[in-house]
């Protein structure tokens, strides 16, 4: 695979062009921006978490490259039906993934369909496009007391 | 076409990075020459020989080494005054680039400012041309404007004239913007500021390479550039200002230099320019930017205007010839600078595309947020051309971009 074939795969164009998920959420348990002053990339996240603690909804909206976008709407899948604990090990994986400091092959990880970023690494300029959503996610659960809609 | 003394393949043979590879073997095609140009063997030379065999201060030892140093420092000073013909050496003075050069004359001519005084930019000024004005503002109390551009990225010289009162001390304003490649008609910039008394700073970074400037004919009262894109060392900037004004600003950063005497109970400060140099500044880059002067002085800015121009011509129309790609800035008078977008694909993805073909480019806001707010874009693709550049590196990049469409359409 070219570097280019390997940075742009084509599940990572179909979602930039139809990202999943991209929408606001009104009365998200969660939110969270996400900005990027470098590139002008910049996501809302919102996070629904239900009675029994598990992420029922998640959605985002804003701008941003392809790399960013593909991975903002590919979180958003992977988060649903997970608990928080289970959401935030997720992050975790994501951003060692997005660093090179994790391999899908070798080590242990629930990341699925998200190895496709496993090449971004060899891009350094375009890590923290991939990892913008995540961070973002990331504050949103961090952050309790200050969106939380009951 | 008058090109007879420019040869394009020569000049490429004293650029050692025009002529590299990239990502294994992949032919350089550098077009990012707003941000940084490359730089020629011979002021690489330069810096190295001080660094080697030199590596004194200046104005300082009695020694062999340092009178070399103080004489290559010196003589680049009177390079540069040569180069933008101003009418004396003390008008120059050495900083560490543009923006150090624009905050230098934003905190001592802006510390001869009071409330209510205006200070006039574009719209289309980079950061270093805007915050240490706002930083002024918020010190002072004073009052920045923005003078308008059009849909064409020109600045709109009516709105920018009525702007002009009694109230105005200072106009800043780019020569040739570095994101929409405009050249702004400073003759005519100036002129109207003096004729309401104010002065006049040329931010004449993206210009320097592009064009002759005689600060006489222009009758700026300041001008500042930066050595990295004039082919030579990053580090380095030169501020013109008029004797005059020199002399009545107080100095900007104190220390070591800058002084004549120094008692606790009073300090009496160098004669211009030495009172702005405070501190051992880059002697190796100030040295160095001489052999870059001469460089482009041998070649001519007739000859390096009309190979500049005719890239800017070539790759507008090949540009243009791409469905769905929009042309951000097109004044009618450019240097050879053109942004672009390829249908709604980021500038980001762009950049690194072009990337992996080779093609160096910037992507991003250029340091002109105002810029990209007023054509409602995040953010732009930017091709800038040099004297290295040839038609083929047009060819290439127009080669890329159809990468992009092929990828994302």
């Amino acid at each position: 695979m070219s570097a280019l074939d390997e940075l742009y795969q084509q599940v990572i164009i179909e979602h930039n062009r139809k990202p999943r998920n991209f929408r606001v959420i009104e009365n998200a348990t969660y939110a969270a921006e996400g900005f990027n002053p470098i590139c002008g990339d910049h996501f809302h996240i919102y996070i629904v978490v239900g009675d029994d603690g598990c992420i029922e909804d998640v959605a985002f909206d804003g701008k941003g490259c392809a790399i960013s976008k593909a991975s903002a709407s590919m979180m958003t899948q992977a988060l649903i039906g997970k608990s928080e604990t289970e959401a935030r090990q997720l992050l975790a994986e994501f951003n060692s993934l997005a660093k090179g400091d994790l391999d899908p092959d070798k080590d242990d990880n629930a990341l699925g369909k998200l190895t496709v970023f496993s090449g971004i690494w060899k891009f350094p300029a375009r890590v923290k496009c991939a990892v913008l959503a995540w961070h973002a996610a990331t504050s949103a659960l961090d952050e309790v007391d200050i969106v939380s809609t009951e | 076409m008058n090109r007879v003394s420019f040869d394009v393949d020569r000049i490429r043979t004293d650029f050692p990075a025009a002529t590299r590879t990239v990502h294994d073997g992949r032919r350089l095609v550098y077009l990012d020459n707003a941000a940084t140009t490359l730089k020629p063997r011979v002021v690489v030379d330069a810096m190295a020989e001080h660094m080697l065999l030199g590596a004194s201060n200046v104005h300082r030892g009695l020694h062999y080494l340092s009178e070399r140093a103080t004489e290559a420092y010196e003589a680049a000073r009177d390079s540069v005054r040569d180069f933008i013909h101003a009418a004396a050496r003390e008008e120059i003075v050495f900083t560490n680039g543009t923006t150090a050069a624009i905050n230098l004359v934003a905190h001592s001519f802006g510390a001869q400012l009071n409330e209510g005084d205006e200070i006039v930019v574009s719209q289309m000024e980079h950061h270093s041309n805007i915050v240490p004005w706002q930083i002024l503002c918020e010190r002072r109390g004073c009052v920045l404007r923005v003078a308008p551009i059009d849909r064409n990225g020109e600045l709109i010289m009516e709105a920018y004239r009525d702007m002009l009162s009694d109230r105005t001390r200072l106009v800043s304003m780019v020569y040739v913007s570095n994101s929409l490649g405009t050249v702004n008609p400073m003759e005519e910039v100036i002129s109207g500021a003096h004729a309401v008394g104010a002065k006049v700073l040329v931010d004449a970074a993206q210009a320097v390479a592009t064009r002759a400037i005689d600060v006489q004919a222009l009758d700026c009262d300041f001008l500042a550039f930066s050595a990295h894109k004039l082919f030579g060392p990053t580090g380095v900037g030169v501020l013109y200002g008029k004797q005059e004004h020199l002399e009545a600003m107080p100095p900007f950063l104190g220390g070591g230099d800058m002084i004549a005497s120094v008692r606790f109970e009073k300090t009496e400060y160098n004669r211009v320019p030495y009172k702005f140099e405070a501190g051992t500044g880059n002697i190796g880059g100030v040295i160095a930017l001489k052999p870059a002067i001469d460089y482009v002085s041998a070649i001519g800015f007739e000859a390096i205007q009309a190979h500049e121009q005719d890239l800017l011509t070539y790759a507008t129309d090949v540009l243009r010839g791409h469905e769905g790609l929009r042309l951000i800035g097109t004044a009618r008078e450019k240097a050879a600078i053109v942004s672009f977008l390829v249908g709604d694909v980021h500038a980001h993805d762009v950049g690194s595309i072009l990337d992996q073909e080779g093609v160096a480019i910037r992507a991003g806001h250029h340091c002109t947020q105002p810029v990209m707010e007023f054509f409602d874009v995040p953010a732009t693709a930017r091709a800038s051309f040099s004297i290295y550049n040839t038609r083929e590196d047009v060819d290439a990049l127009s080669l890329s971009v159809g990468k992009v469409k092929e990828l994302f359409e």
